[in-house]
């Protein structure tokens, strides 16, 4: 790995986004356009509107950077590049970092729309420091790469690109408490969710909204979250093959 | 500019040249014989399958350095595997193969070999200077190399006469436009070897021309080795050695002239079918015995 060739990665990534103004501004605003809805659905009910919207908080950045990296891997596959590069002196790791690193500044920039209108225009309440969402939610947004990035394997088309996203997020959306404490679920679901990362964000995203300071089930959530974004992202530079059949 | 090599419209020039004497081809010997005493690659007894499927059925074959050769044969005879073989990017391959003194595939060739695809591959969502912008820093990578990297992005915008179009993305260029930005990309760290699959699908005669004047020019310049493969015939004629390919198997090998020479036939095109004839005719008289 060259920090070099990683950097250019990222820079050639961001440079192919900013040709492309609308998805950035898709990925920028629609967060924030779902908080402000979310905000006036609970307009008499402020305390689930707290709830809800500090764990969407922590999914967004995870479902977009999903779609994004997964799609855009996969072109790389479809358009030869990948093949290229890895005929080239590249590392998989400084494709992979590169790839993250781009990905991630986009998610810090998403995160802190998201949250800066949620804390102090949508009046969320939160206990702890606005930096700990934002933590958890860049976290939640390199899980969502790395996630993105090793299904694109198992996508022959941006087609089932797109199908793995209700195939690998939806079951955890709807397991990670979001619409129901994860504890109040049938114990075989609940057992499911201990497993999927996705938990750990949205009860990281409560710690917060709850304690003054950083608890340690918050640092536990963290954690998690992080060691299964670098997990995947190794099985994910385990699917990138310089030699295919 | 391109330029066009000193009054010979028709490329090549002398497809004999110099230091590949009559082509080894030329004493009837039907196999391939070493008498290149350094050749850039060197392939025995290849086999590759791709798909569950036997492409490559026991290659032997080698490419002379600093020549360009032409891998010639109809769609699907396995050119493309031959030369993803040859770069390091297909699996399941046994026997020997030796490009650039080291075995196929090996990291230390990666900076060494340009190689195209077929089909151009590029970012279309970028603009062409910043796709060599960004190869060139995979080549070449760090801020002491930035000046190194200006000149061959420059170097290579000028060698595929896309200079004009420099600022312009990729994706809103004409077919032949993206497949000379591909082009470019390949020749980015002036490599030793350039590895070329049909780089002169559906272009125009003039472009194909041109083309074929910068192929000889990086070799007989730069020394650099051409493999370039091609399904259209009549580019055989302009390659200093040919291997004539079909359904995975070598037909021949040797200088268009000695292939010519050898079936008594006016061209390679004609020189192909009389070998794809004979080889059926023997097949056919082989075929049954028990």
């Amino acid at each position: 790995m060259t920090p070099a060739r990683t950097l250019a990665t990222a820079a050639r990534v961001l440079r192919q986004l900013r040709h492309d103004p609308r998805s950035i501004a898709l990925m920028l605003l629609v967060p924030c356009a779902m908080l402000f809805l979310l905000r006036y659905v609970f307009d008499g009910s402020p305390g689930t509107f707290d709830t809800i919207g500090a764990s969407l908080l922590g999914i967004f950045p995870l479902i977009t950077m999903f779609l994004v990296t997964s799609i855009a891997t996969l072109r790389e596959r479809t358009s030869g590049t990948l093949e290229r590069l890895l005929a080239m002196p590249l590392g998989k790791a400084d494709l992979i970092a590169g790839y993250a690193l781009a990905f991630g500044l986009v998610a810090v920039v998403q995160s802190v729309l998201a949250t800066g209108l949620a804390v102090w225009f949508l009046g969320l309440d939160v206990v702890g420091s606005p930096w700990l969402l934002l933590l958890v939610a860049l976290l939640d947004a390199l899980l969502g790469t790395a996630l993105g990035l090793f299904v694109s394997a198992f996508a022959a088309s941006e087609f089932q690109a797109v199908q793995f996203m209700p195939a690998v997020i939806f079951p955890q959306l709807l397991l990670c408490g979001l619409f129901t404490p994860r504890d109040k679920m049938a114990p075989a679901l609940e057992a499911i969710s201990n497993v999927l990362p996705m938990s750990y964000a949205v009860d990281g995203m409560n710690e917060v909204l709850r304690h003054p300071d950083v608890t340690t089930a918050f640092v536990r959530d963290a954690l998690v979250v992080a060691g299964c974004a670098v997990l995947v992202l190794a099985l994910g530079a385990a699917t990138l093959r310089r030699r295919t059949a | 500019m391109m330029n066009y090599s000193d009054g010979d419209p028709e490329g090549p020039g002398d497809p004999e040249g110099p230091g590949d004497p009559e082509g080894p081809g030329a004493h009837g010997d039907p196999e391939p014989p070493d008498s290149d005493p350094d050749p850039a690659i060197t392939v025995r007894a290849l086999t590759t399958v791709r798909g569950g499927r036997t492409v490559l059925r026991g290659l032997d074959l080698t490419v002379p350095a600093g020549r360009v050769t032409g891998l010639l044969g109809p769609s699907g005879c396995g050119k493309t595997t031959l030369i993803r073989t040859i770069v390091g990017t297909q699996a399941q391959v046994t026997g020997t193969l030796t490009v650039l003194g080291r075995p196929a595939g090996h990291p230390s060739l990666r900076p060494r070999i340009g190689y195209v695809t077929q089909a151009p591959s590029v970012y279309d969502d970028l603009t062409v200077r910043q796709n060599l912008d960004y190869f060139a820093a995979v080549l070449l990578p760090g801020r002491t190399h930035r000046p190194a990297r200006a000149a061959a992005v420059d170097g290579a915008l000028t060698d595929v006469d896309l200079r004009d179009h420099a600022d312009a993305l990729a994706g809103r260029l004409s077919g032949g436009q993206r497949s000379r930005v591909s082009l470019a990309v390949a020749l980015l760290g002036s490599p030793d070897l350039l590895v070329l699959d049909e780089p002169t699908v559906g272009l125009d005669p003039v472009l194909r021309r041109d083309l074929w004047d910068l192929f000889h020019r990086l070799a007989a310049d730069r020394g650099t080795t051409l493999l370039v493969s091609s399904h259209v015939m009549d580019e055989a004629e302009r390659c200093h050695r040919l291997l004539l390919m079909r359904e995975g198997e070598i037909l021949a090998e040797g200088s268009p002239d000695d292939l010519r020479r050898r079936s008594g036939t006016p061209t390679v095109e004609e020189a192909f079918l009389h070998l794809v004839d004979t080889a059926a005719a023997r097949a056919a008289h082989e075929e049954p015995r028990p």
